[in-house]
């Protein structure tokens, strides 16, 4: 029994493991600490102060930055999601059926958001939106997110369906299960892991992206990256890192929600 | 391969009929949105630059022939194979395929010793690693500049534990870009190598060790092929955003000299304004990477058929 | 897979369409990032009842290309700079005016009437004016600064501590000022001389950088900077000890023009926020915020002292100050070229 926890253990891995999130959250710590400077340079350190929260919430750019968080957050989550569904339905589609046609095809195109440089993007799809008479706005930024999002919620989905051999499904069709059935009782539940890789991965890419959005964003409508990189020009100011710090405590109210609901669902499971 | 048109199984007979449903919706979404604009760019690559951005709807190869001839500085000299640009390309894939394996070497630990924990832990572990990417990139890459200064905390702070008698010099070199381009892509890294660990069978590890293989043999022969897929997929999604990456290059790097990514923003955000030249070298920088993915895939393909 | 394309492009079309009908009381700026105080635009809004929106861009040339690539139309103004202003002229881009319909016109200053880029202010007004120049950490270099050889051929202490800015336009004609040569000169002498100096002043510079330009002074990564005026003030503001430079070889003057778009859905609108923005204390507003200067007669009394009397606001009278030229195509192309000779 303890051969197979042996196993599983690498020397090393958890001193990795932590110096990898040593360097991703460092830089953080630079952020939430200068969100309480008193002083408007990010450089210099002028004493304690939550003028920049008060600012966040109270302040004339309040509004914005409201308005700014919420349109980052929807279009992520929706982005996201769509994007999320889409590549599902891609990667069971190219890892079940070999004979599809244009399967490279396939292939190419599902990467090739990837691939175009974001300005060339950025430019076309502005061109292409006015050719077209599409207006932009709220619309055409969500649509431009879920086309880039799409393979970063591919790849993790697709490399996960490659682990799982089909015979999982064809015992659920012997038993008379439909092929939906089979799709949402067997095949679904493998793919889980995948499919919440890359949703998370969608969902960063879209929160962060400016320079697509920038362009394809009508007049009056902001995401955060579009606001936030206004105050760059001026020298990153403390407000944004208070913004910062609030998102940062959200992401970990959320993980602290599903760390709570997935000990609930434990707890419930041993009692059973 | 990891996005994989390799590995599909023969007998998949379930999906017989509604493969071409079910990848209709990314042809109609990608096909429309981001399929018909780019083949506009090729054909934009094509035409005549208008003064100041913008194109004229004449046939003219001027991109292609300034991206690969060199006619010198006034445009008379006898034409002679132009480095600058190809000098450009092959530095920031080299910079990317550095980003990557760094990315793989830390990526691949992490991924699987989250992939090792009990299963409630993981989904926490996986929001751990993705929480710093809910703050702006541009202010996390600030903030790194600032950790790494040349007076900042870090050097600081080994100076104080006397680790090193002068500061680091780190800002404005290629070191600085490296860990940019690292802190900025590692979850792309992490994420599908997870995906793919966590479906890990322990029971050829524990068949491995009956053989008396020990943990570093069968890391190499066991467990890296069996997630060879989510280490694919990884390098590509870290590999090709890193091409274009322009915000480590500029703010950590310093910005001396052009990556791909910046040369093309150049063309259609800058004072040149060439943008069939901008639209060249962006299927130029496709038609590299597209070639090698599809290339790779069929042979995968070729090899799963075998 | 027509069909379907023909409904999706319908459907999509129309939930777009919904956003474009632009009604009466509405105004549509297109404006650099962070130059304008949100109250100034809350006062316009409230007093003309006008609904503001303001979408943003980080360059002129960024601006340009947006419009070009299909944004025309959505805006009612824009900010461009001095030849940005002619160039867009010359695009077409632009809709004119009669100095008549806006009724502070006469709140011009006089020198900023007649201007090269827009002869006679038929399509814009004066927003805000400065300079480009340097500024040089007075605890690090103690030495004359008023020369552009701080910047081509340092002195050895301030090697490889140095920022310029990451604009073609700005570096090229700071170059050619130390050159004394003219600018968009096309002699092929005066052109590799200028290819030569900037390659070999580059193993000079730490960084190139317009965002940056004004923490890397703060922060004291770089001794020397490259640098907008009102940029320098802030800097100057946040803590750090530098000095503004005025080369006596010269130094860039600039001036960002508010301009009447063609095709502007809110014309009227349009012309109501420049004669808004010709208010002496409106322009101070903003002068106030950007610590450059109005281009608008009788600003000083709503004016902070620190912005009137700063030392990049108040140049001396010696060393003149240059407009960036638009240079002709031709000629343009081997700017480019020494460009992205200077980057590869």
């Amino acid at each position: 029994m303890s051969k197979i926890t042996d196993m599983r253990r690498f020397p090393g891995f958890l001193q990795l493991t932590l110096l990898c999130l040593l360097v991703l959250y460092a830089p953080l710590m630079v952020v939430m600490v200068y969100s309480f400077n008193d002083s408007t340079s990010i450089t210099l350190w002028g004493g304690f102060s939550l003028r920049w929260y008060e600012d966040v919430f109270f302040g004339l750019d309040a509004p914005k930055f409201k308005q700014a968080a919420l349109n980052s957050l929807t279009i992520a989550v929706m982005a996201a999601t769509c994007a999320t569904i889409i590549a599902v339905s891609a990667a069971v589609a190219m890892m079940r059926a070999r004979h599809l046609k244009g399967r490279t095809a396939s292939f190419a195109l599902i990467n090739l958001p990837l691939m175009v440089p974001e300005i060339v993007t950025a430019v076309a799809s502005l061109i292409f939106f006015s050719a077209i008479g599409f207006a932009t706005g709220y619309a055409t930024i969500l649509v431009a997110h879920i086309v880039f999002c799409i393979p970063f919620a591919y790849l993790p989905i697709a490399a996960r369906m490659q682990s799982i051999e089909d015979t999982y499904e064809q015992a659920a069709m012997d038993l008379y299960a439909t092929p939906a059935q089979a799709f949402r009782l067997v095949l679904l539940p493998l793919m889980m892991p995948g499919i919440f890789s890359g949703f998370l991965l969608a969902f960063i890419i879209s929160l962060d992206d400016f320079l697509i959005t920038n362009f394809v964003k009508g007049a009056g409508i902001e995401t955060l990256p579009t606001a936030i990189f206004g105050s760059v020009k001026q020298g990153i100011k403390p407000n944004i890192m208070a913004i910062s710090t609030l998102l940062l405590l959200v992401s970990v109210g959320f993980v602290t929600l599903s760390y709570l609901a997935s000990r609930m669902g434990q707890n419930r499971e041993k009692k059973s | 391969m990891a996005g994989g048109i390799a590995n599909a199984s023969e007998s998949a007979g379930i999906y017989k009929g509604r493969a071409g449903l079910l990848i209709l919706p990314s042809w109609l979404v990608i096909g429309f949105f981001l399929l018909l604009p780019v083949g506009m760019m090729l054909i934009y690559s094509f035409l005549t630059k208008e003064f100041r951005g913008g194109v004229i709807w004449e046939f003219s190869l001027a991109a292609y022939d300034q991206f690969f001839f060199n006619r010198g500085l006034f445009g008379d000299e006898p034409p002679q194979i132009e480095w600058t640009y190809i000098n450009i390309f092959w530095r920031s894939l080299w910079q990317a395929g550095l980003a990557t394996l760094f990315c793989l070497i830390i990526g691949f630990p992490t991924a699987w010793f989250i992939a090792t924990r009990v299963p409630r832990h993981r989904t926490v572990w996986l929001l751990l690693i993705t929480i710093p990417y809910w703050v702006n990139l541009l202010i996390r890459t600030v903030s790194m500049k600032f950790l790494i200064r040349d007076t900042g905390p870090m050097n600081e702070f080994l100076i104080w534990l006397g680790a090193i008698g002068e500061p680091l010099q780190l800002v404005n070199t290629n070191i600085a870009v490296q860990l940019g381009l690292f802190y900025s892509y590692l979850p792309f890294m992490v994420l599908p190598i997870y995906a793919s660990a966590e479906r890990y069978n322990f029971a050829l590890s524990e068949a491995a060790a009956d053989l008396y293989a020990g943990r570093w043999t069968t890391l190499r022969l066991i467990i890296l092929p069996a997630v060879k897929p989510g280490i694919i997929a990884g390098s590509i999604l870290v590999f090709v955003p890193s091409l274009g990456a322009f915000l480590a290059p500029d703010l950590l790097g310093g910005a001396k000299t052009f990556m791909i990514g910046s040369l093309i923003e150049e063309q259609f955000k800058g004072n040149a304004g060439n943008w069939p030249f901008g639209a060249a070298a962006s299927i130029i920088l496709l038609s590299i990477v597209m070639t090698v993915l599809i290339f790779y895939a069929r042979s995968q393909t070729r090899r799963e058929a075998r | 897979m027509k069909q379907l394309l023909k409904y999706s492009v319908a459907a999509i079309a129309l939930t777009g369409f919904s956003s474009t009908a632009q009604a009466e009381g509405k105004l549509s700026i297109y404006h650099w990032f962070e130059y304008i105080p949100q109250e100034l635009l809350d006062k316009f809004a409230k007093e003309y009842d006008v609904e503001v929106t303001m979408d943003t861009y980080d360059s002129n040339e960024a601006m340009l290309a947006a419009l070009k690539a299909g944004k025309m139309g959505s805006y009612d103004v824009a900010v461009p700079g001095d030849y940005m202003v002619e160039i867009m002229a010359g695009e077409g881009l632009l809709d004119t005016f009669e100095p008549g319909e806006l009724s502070n016109f006469s709140n011009i200053q006089p020198q900023w009437l007649d201007v090269s880029f827009d002869p006679g202010r038929k399509s814009s007004i004066p927003y805000q004016w400065g300079s480009t120049s340097f500024s040089v950490n007075r605890d690090k270099f103690k030495g004359d600064i008023n020369t552009t050889s701080i910047l081509f051929d340092p002195p050895a202490e301030l090697s490889g501590k140095i920022n310029v800015l990451d604009t073609q336009g700005e570096l090229l004609t700071m170059a050619s000022i130390h050159m004394g040569i003219p600018q968009c000169s096309s002699d092929r002498e005066q052109l590799k001389g200028l290819n030569k100096l900037v390659q070999d002043a580059k193993t000079h510079w730490a960084s190139f950088g317009s965002d940056t330009a004004k923490d890397v002074l703060v922060s004291g990564d770089a001794h020397v900077g490259m640098i907008w005026s009102g940029f320098s003030a802030k800097a100057r503001n946040e803590g750090a000890n530098i000095e503004y430079a005025y080369p006596k070889e010269g130094y860039i003057v600039w001036m960002d023009n508010v301009v009447l778009l063609k095709d502007a859905p809110n014309r009227e609108n349009a012309l109501k926020f420049m004669n808004f923005l010709l208010e002496p204390e409106n322009a101070a507003a903003v002068t106030n915020y950007a610590q450059y200067t109005a281009g608008v007669a009788g600003t000083e009394p709503f004016l902070d002292e620190a912005v009137k009397n700063s030392p990049e606001s108040n140049p001396p009278s010696g060393p003149v100050g240059h407009f960036v030229q638009a240079c002709p195509q031709d000629v343009q192309v081997l700017y480019d070229a020494i460009w992205t000779n200077l980057k590869k």
